[in-house]
């Protein structure tokens, strides 16, 4: 019964973190094409501004959480107008040079991942250069409870429900809202959405925003529960990959599918065999994974769909 | 761009017919002037440990061939693999343990060549269960990523005494010390490469000590560069060329584009072996750090920043990039580091190889011998 209650809080745990770690990088690489490998340092600029503002500015831990995620959307707003769409750089080479210098990185996968891998190697080693290996960090709020012989972090389970309360906003935001319908036009045929009247450059610029402010909220979300060092973005970085690609092409409800499947079974195993099991089950469970759903759960599903309308 | 009408045909017809099985339209410098910098090169390559530090070079120039393979990988056949670094750390661990386990000189041989089939089996069953089973593209990458992390992962776990094979243990985050010195060859007829400094009298310098090991990885590097190119350049290399374009088209065409893929595929997974087995033997220890994220990122940025599609390109950078990563020690170089990166792939997204090559084929437009400056230009980026 204990261990029930103890797998339960695990698979709580894992899900959060597999949900939460990839819900940025999930919307920058659904609606964009653009594969960014500099989301683990995304969520490290989320969580040492949590951690600084309250450390150094005295501000209140949620105030500071919701600055996290600011200061990193604004970030990742500069990072889509300098880098992915080029077009700052752009806009003073008409005027110097009379021709654009660079080609915008929407849906080229290998550059996008090669272009944010350099940033990312900029952002971890300029961490490391004006802050230290580590800085101090913050202690974790709302204390255990208890119950038997056991006893569990409140803020874990607090996360838990954070996570669900992203997804659903995040839900949302993409299937009930203008700028939602407008987004997914902008996915499902650029052209198109342009002839309408959507203003797509304006899309992709929010949607990157939108995307990183989730990454850097992350970041604000774990900053008292992890080790505040300039790598600390590495230990998301993979698990928001798998959770991505085994979640598909269906960006809310692939990362819920895959953050429970994949929550599951890194809990299922942690629990039973120790956390270094449970992070080789995980990734194992990825690649068998995409090798037999080669579209993720999602694509799974919508084929499924597919043919049962065809055999009607 | 060829030269050789203008000079005649009867007195170049050995050289001419030679260069022909390297030239094509998927390697950059056709021209004599190229081959003459070649030679140039390898010979600047060659004297270099006479006057510099040979074994530093050394290493670069096996981190070079781990460059190739990516190129041919991905440059080549369109296959974007973070995995390269698994093959190179498969074909180093299976080096060690063969050689430790059988340290003799015929042991230690078949101990490189169980290497390098290691490298290319673990490529090949990867390459199987990823294009067999239909992954494609970008998702071929994260697999090899993913791939690249388990065994980090697992590797750096194996410090107990219980992860031994025979009387190599593995030894965890604390590596594997004590690999017996390369020696190739089988009893008596065997020859020490490392640690084995060949004494020499040069007129004019006087006594100097040679690496053999130096000249082997020399060698090595140029006959891997040079059996690349007959490879792009013949009839596989443009289905090869062609998959990377366009694989639907290819298939249509009635090519078996998942094959080439899966072989060119354990080709790079051999070739990235062996560049392991060679780390490993130079520097007699091995560790878990070539599965990390950083390592495995290293190879895509030689490739990216030299010129993916080109094989030149992958050597030029690698040596190039490594030289400077040791040099500018210190807190700046990765952000150095990635400023170059992020800023040639934003600008020159072709590489920086290819760039050079079209600046100076336009400087001297006409049948001149364009091209040539490129050799010349990988010297002088070396021997500085």
């Amino acid at each position: 019964m204990v261990n029930g209650i103890n797998l339960a809080l695990q698979f709580l745990d894992s899900f959060a973190f597999i949900v939460l770690a990839a819900a940025g990088l999930a919307i920058i690489f659904g609606i964009m094409g653009v594969i960014n490998l500099a989301h683990g340092e995304f969520i490290l600029i989320g969580a040492y501004t949590a951690t600084l503002a309250v450390t150094q500015l005295g501000l209140p831990l949620v105030v500071a959480m919701v600055a996290g995620g600011l200061v990193t959307g604004l970030f990742g707003i500069l990072t889509e107008r300098v880098i992915i769409s080029g077009a700052w750089p752009n806009w003073v080479s008409q005027r110097t040079l009379g021709r654009d210098i660079i080609e915008p990185l929407y849906d080229r996968l290998a550059d996008s991942m090669v272009a944010t891998f350099g940033l990312s190697l900029i952002l971890t080693q300029g961490t490391r250069i004006a802050y230290g290996n580590s800085i101090d960090g913050l202690s974790t709020p709302f204390g255990p409870i208890e119950y038997g012989a056991f006893s569990y972090s409140t803020y874990r389970i607090v996360l838990a429900g954070v996570s669900i309360g992203l997804l659903v906003a995040t839900y949302y935001l993409f299937t009930r809202t203008d700028f939602g319908m407008r987004a997914r036009a902008t996915i499902q045929d650029k052209e198109t959405a342009q002839a309408m009247g959507v203003n797509t450059e304006r899309m992709y610029m929010l949607t990157f925003g939108i995307g990183s402010a989730l990454a850097g909220l992350t970041g604000a979300l774990f900053a008292p529960v992890v080790t505040m060092r300039p790598t600390l973005g590495d230990q998301f970085l993979v698990e928001s990959f798998v959770a991505v690609v085994v979640g598909g092409p269906s960006v809310v409800l692939g990362t819920a599918l895959s953050g429970g499947v994949l929550g599951a079974i890194l809990a299922v195993f942690s629990n039973l065999y120790g956390t270094f099991i449970g992070r080789i089950a995980l990734l194992v469970a990825a690649l068998v994974a995409l090798r037999f759903l080669p579209d993720g759960i999602t694509g799974f599903i919508e084929q499924l769909q597919k043919r049962r309308q065809e055999s009607e | 761009m060829s030269t050789d009408s203008a000079h005649g045909e009867a007195n170049s017809s050995l050289p001419s017919r030679l260069r022909s099985r390297f030239e094509g339209p998927n390697t950059i410098g056709d021209s004599r002037g190229f081959w003459v910098g070649f030679l140039v090169a390898v010979a600047a390559l060659a004297v270099y440990p006479l006057f510099g530090d040979g074994s530093q070079l050394s290493l670069f120039m096996v981190l070079a061939l781990l460059g190739l393979s990516l190129s041919v990988v991905w440059g080549y056949s369109g296959v974007l693999s973070f995995g390269q670094v698994v093959f190179f750390g498969i074909g180093a661990y299976t080096f060690g343990v063969v050689s430790i386990n059988f340290a003799t000189p015929g042991g230690i041989t078949a101990a490189v060549i169980a290497g390098i089939v290691g490298g290319g089996v673990s490529a090949a069953i990867l390459g199987y269960f990823m294009f067999y089973g239909g992954v494609r593209d970008v998702y071929v990458t994260i697999i090899t990523l993913v791939s690249t992390i388990v065994l980090h992962t697992f590797m750096a776990q194996t410090a107990g005494s219980e992860w031994a094979i025979g009387e190599a243990a593995l030894g965890g985050f604390n590596g594997m010390p004590d690999i017996p010195l390369l020696t190739l060859g089988v009893g008596e007829a065997s020859y020490q490469f490392i640690y084995n400094p060949f004494p020499m009298r040069i007129i004019g310098i006087g006594a100097v000590e040679i690496s053999p090991f130096y000249y082997l990885v020399l060698a090595l590097l140029v006959g891997a560069y040079l059996g690349l190119r007959a490879l792009v350049n013949s009839d596989y290399g443009r289905v090869m060329v062609a998959v990377r374009e366009d694989e639907d088209r290819t298939e249509m065409f009635g090519y078996n584009v998942t094959r080439v893929k899966f072989v060119v595929f354990t080709l790079g997974g051999a070739l990235a072996g062996l560049s392991g087995v060679l780390y490993a033997a130079r520097n007699v220890y091995i560790d878990p750090t070539v599965f990390s994220l950083l390592f495995a990122t290293l190879p895509v940025i030689w490739v990216s920043l030299g010129g993916r599609k080109s094989l030149l390109g992958a050597v030029v950078a690698t040596l190039g990039v490594e030289y400077l990563r040791i040099s500018m020690a210190g807190e700046l170089a990765l952000v150095l580091l990635g400023s170059l990166l992020l800023v040639t792939i934003l600008v020159l997204p072709g590489g920086f190889v290819p760039w050079v090559h079209q600046q100076i084929v336009e400087a001297r437009l006409g049948p001149g011998e364009a091209g040539g400056a490129d050799a010349p230009d990988a010297s002088s980026e070396v021997s500085d």
